[in-house]
């Protein structure tokens, strides 16, 4: 791993290309359904371009919530689209922010376990909600929170984030299937992009979430998938970091903090801070 | 079945620096305290090695679990409240030393006006300066008074800092020089310069050599790690209670710390406290710890409920205007911290290093520091900008009109990652009739007691303040040069997102009991041996940051228990006066 963005290239991980083709020949297999379909899966999972780059953690890569392959390749393909690969560096999947999604989706944030979740609720049909948006996050300005206009509902749906997602992801689809013709993986970029404005715009009628809140959720996850620490599953290889120039957790920055200009440091993980 | 455990001279509900400071005083005095902390125990130890933007900025991990207890929250008095759901929206302080943890560090003294907020712009402006229905009033105490408190806590947590050019008197400097000057900050205070203002560094927690406090703690110098709002110091450099007055009470032989502890009545009988009902979040069996004083020094929520739950004090009622346990719901929020942001081309910070309170400040807009009277609004604000540092996921900004996802929103991202800053107006939210907290008619906790309901909305004071806030911020950001800036638009109503920690009131300090919970020793007027120490005091809010006034009401709290626990019976002579309401 060197700070080379040449290396990038040359990375043995899944490339967006390979992942496509793959995955593409899962979904195809998975249509018989059943015992065949989970075969096939298998098969193409033993796949040595697959298996042999262990050394870079790809052997986590595999579903741990998802239990239907669509679904998880509706959330491939999205967040490609969101964050895409280009001239500084790799995009979603290749930096392993599907995973992320997947692991962070089983953990107590994804089944709302610290969250208060007792009734009753408050279902919005409308679409005005935006209880996902972060301020740090948001293109505009510092605190773009409390731009949302009034007023604001909150989080108020029984769903779990889990379910919010799997909800969410097959909407993508019946949205392109309905504009397109055809499944939100099959559909051009463009074509993507303009389904994903749709939820963006709360165009979509996503009953108890608001397709704009679904939309932000994924947003937001997308981007940590890209820049948390190696360690769940995204920023592979610290390579959203290296593109950032982000150097990751250190005991100290005293030396940095008065100097004038841009210093840049290798990046550091929080598996090299605990001195594994 | 309660288990009824030994008495003992004092129990304090919160382990935070409001309670760290009254229990450290206590046992150094020779008083038995027991401190109640619903949290797990949580020491230096557990901060070494987890600098973890994800887990600690993202997915909260230092701050309350809400499955069992959040608050609910609405507008208007004619409005349903909804529970605020998610850590995201409601970021309370949990574990040993709560919420005084994860804080950042700014520590500011509030200024003479302040406490005689209500006496000061009447005499001033005259009584219609103040609009209708606006319930700001006096503290009861005035900075003089306050002095010896805040030179106290100071010393304490080894703030360092140099002194506002246009701050209150002191009586000392602070104990340690400021921090660092780094590039943006530089920039800053000479883009103020140009303008005529008066810039210094910001207060800090985060100590800038190593220190000994005069109980003996010691403390290191800040490494500028990044790691620090929102997360615990692992080098024991950002002034908490763990590192102070926590073990300072330890080492008295006459403190324990119970962790695991919830706290849901004060027990009371015939105008006095006899202790409180607490249970076990992890046996759920339920005990009463029997005391001569009970000291609620939990988050202003808890405090306002603990009373509220036990029916002592008189419940604020809207309608009539009567009543004082949750009036005056204030705090610095929402509409609050508004500002503007610039973009610098041609530079490049070293932005991925910072300190919670590292940062610059003018105070030519704060308080009374200006004249009013051609302006829509009393009171005002530092203004700040602050190099917190900052991970990967949070820097993301971009100017607007950039698409906020997508391959440009990619290149840009990555531009401009080290080279925009922020300068914000740290104003106040005013008191007024409209805004209370009271019990929520319809959602519960886990153990079936009713949650804590915000009602709170904004007012035209809110939207000009904000204005002004925002005008002087871009103002600054084009002396520094900014290429773009992006002001910060004034939001029309309250969005319910309680993020930032700064609410305050609903048990305020006064001399009237019949505006006020308690007396400016936080003793309440209605049980003596009941002290509520904490932001829930505060009146109103001043346009700094609260900590520094909380460590300093503590340590006045700590005077007046022990005067208490040595006389007995009101520490201040009831005054009742005609109400302003």
């Amino acid at each position: 791993m060197a700070d080379n963005p040449n290396d990038l290239h040359e990375h043995k991980g899944m490339s967006r290309r390979t992942f496509m083709k793959n995955t593409g020949l899962v979904a195809g297999g998975v249509v018989g359904g059943g015992l065949i379909g989970g075969l096939l899966t298998n098969q193409l999972q033993q796949k040595p371009e697959v298996q042999t780059a262990t050394d870079n953690g790809q052997i986590q890569d595999a579903r741990v919530f998802f239990s239907r392959g669509q679904d998880f390749d509706i959330l491939a393909a999205a967040t490609e689209r969101i964050y895409p690969k280009d001239d500084s560096g790799p995009g979603a999947i290749e930096l392993g922010v599907p995973y992320f999604i997947d692991k962070q989706l089983s953990t107590e944030w994804g089944v709302n376990a610290k969250e208060y979740m007792k009734g009753p609720f408050a279902v919005y049909t409308t679409n005005t909600g935006n209880h996902n948006i972060t301020k740090d996050q948001n293109k505009q300005g510092p605190n773009a929170e409390t731009q949302v206009p009034a007023p604001t509902p909150r989080y108020q749906t029984k769903m779990t984030r889990s379910e919010i997602f799997v909800t969410g992801l097959r909407e993508l689809d019946n949205v392109a299937q309905k504009e397109f013709g055809a499944s939100f993986v099959k559909i051009t970029g463009e074509q993507q992009d303009e389904v994903l404005r749709m939820f963006e715009d709360g165009k979509v009628e996503l009953k108890g979430i608001g397709s704009k809140n679904f939309f932000n959720m994924l947003l937001q996850t997308t981007l940590e998938g890209a820049y948390a620490d190696p360690v769940y599953g995204g920023n592979k290889n610290m390579m959203g970091w290296k593109m950032k120039e982000y150097p990751g957790p250190r005991a100290s920055y005293a030396a940095q903090i008065e100097v004038e200009e841009f210093v840049k440091l290798d990046q550091q993980s929080l598996r090299n801070y605990q001195g594994h | 079945m309660v288990t009824k455990l030994e008495k003992v001279d004092v129990v304090v509900v919160g382990t935070g620096w409001a309670g760290g400071v009254v229990s450290a005083e206590l046992a150094k005095a020779g008083y038995k305290v027991v401190a109640l902390e619903r949290g797990k125990n949580q020491t230096r130890d557990d901060y070494i090695g987890v600098k973890d933007e994800l887990r600690y900025t993202n997915r909260y991990e230092m701050m309350q679990n809400l499955s069992s207890e959040t608050i609910t929250s609405r507008n208007n008095l004619d409005e349903v409240a909804l529970p605020v759901r998610t850590r995201k929206e409601m970021m309370a302080g949990n574990d040993l030393g709560g919420g005084s943890v994860h804080w950042a560090g700014a520590s500011y003294r509030w200024k003479p006006y302040d406490f005689e907020i209500r006496s000061k712009t009447i005499e001033r402006y005259g009584k219609a300066k103040i609009p209708e229905g606006m319930t700001i009033q006096d503290w009861g105490i005035t900075y003089d008074e306050m002095e010896k408190y805040y030179d106290r806590w100071e010393k304490t947590a080894g703030i360092s800092g140099e002194p506002d050019p246009l701050g209150p008197d002191r009586s000392s400097d602070y104990p340690n020089p400021p921090m660092k000057e780094s590039p943006p900050i530089k920039l800053f205070k000479e883009g103020a310069k140009k303008l005529g203002l008066h810039p210094f560094q910001v207060p800090a927690g985060n100590l800038s050599q190593g220190y000994t406090n005069p109980d003996g703690e010691v403390m290191n110098a800040c490494m500028y790690c990044a790691f620090c709002t929102q997360y615990g110091c692992d080098f024991g450099a950002k002034s908490d209670p763990l590192v102070t007055v926590l073990p300072t009470a330890q080492k008295t032989g006459n403190f324990e710390a119970r962790v695991g502890s919830y706290v849901r009545r004060v027990l009371y009988k015939n105008g006095k406290a006899t202790g409180v009902l607490y249970v076990n979040t992890l046996t759920g069996e339920e005990f009463e710890q029997p005391a001569d004083v009970v000291v609620l020094a939990a988050f202003t929520f808890t405090n306002n409920r603990l009373l509220l739950l036990s029916g002592i004090g008189k419940p604020y009622d809207p309608k009539t205007r009567k009543g004082v346990i949750g009036r005056n719901y204030n705090g610095q929020f929402g509409i609050t911290f508004l500002g503007a942001r610039g973009y610098f081309e041609d530079k490049k910070f070293n932005y991925y290093a910072g300190a919670g309170a590292l940062g610059g400040a003018v105070g030519d807009y704060a308080g009374d520091n200006f004249d009013h009277t051609n302006v829509d609004f009393i009171n005002g604000g530092g203004i700040e900008m602050r190099q917190y540092g900052k991970g990967a996921i949070a820097s993301n900004h971009v100017p607007s009109g950039t698409p906020g996802w997508g391959a440009d929103y990619k290149k840009k991202s990555l531009h401009y990652t080290y080279r925009s800053l922020v300068v914000w107006y740290t104003s106040a939210n005013m008191a007024w009739w409209h805004n209370y907290v009271d019990l929520d008619p319809t959602y519960k906790d886990d153990y079936g007691d009713p949650l804590l309901r915000i009602t709170f909305k904004y007012t035209d004071q809110d939207r000009n303040i904000a204005k002004f806030g925002i005008e002087k911020s871009r103002e600054i950001l084009e002396a520094m040069g900014a290429d773009i800036i992006d002001e910060d638009q004034v939001p029309e109503e309250f969005d319910h997102v309680y993020d930032g920690g700064h609410y305050a009131g609903g048990v305020i300090m006064g001399t009237d009991p019949s505006t006020s919970a308690v007396n400016n020793y936080l003793q309440m007027w209605d049980a003596e041996n009941i002290f509520v120490v904490g932001a829930a005091n505060f009146p109103q809010f001043a346009g700094h940051h609260p900590t520094e006034t909380v460590g300093a009401l503590a340590y006045r709290a700590a005077e007046g228990i022990e005067k208490y626990l040595k006389e007995g019976g009101p520490l201040v002579a009831r005054k009742e006066v005609s109400t302003h309401v």
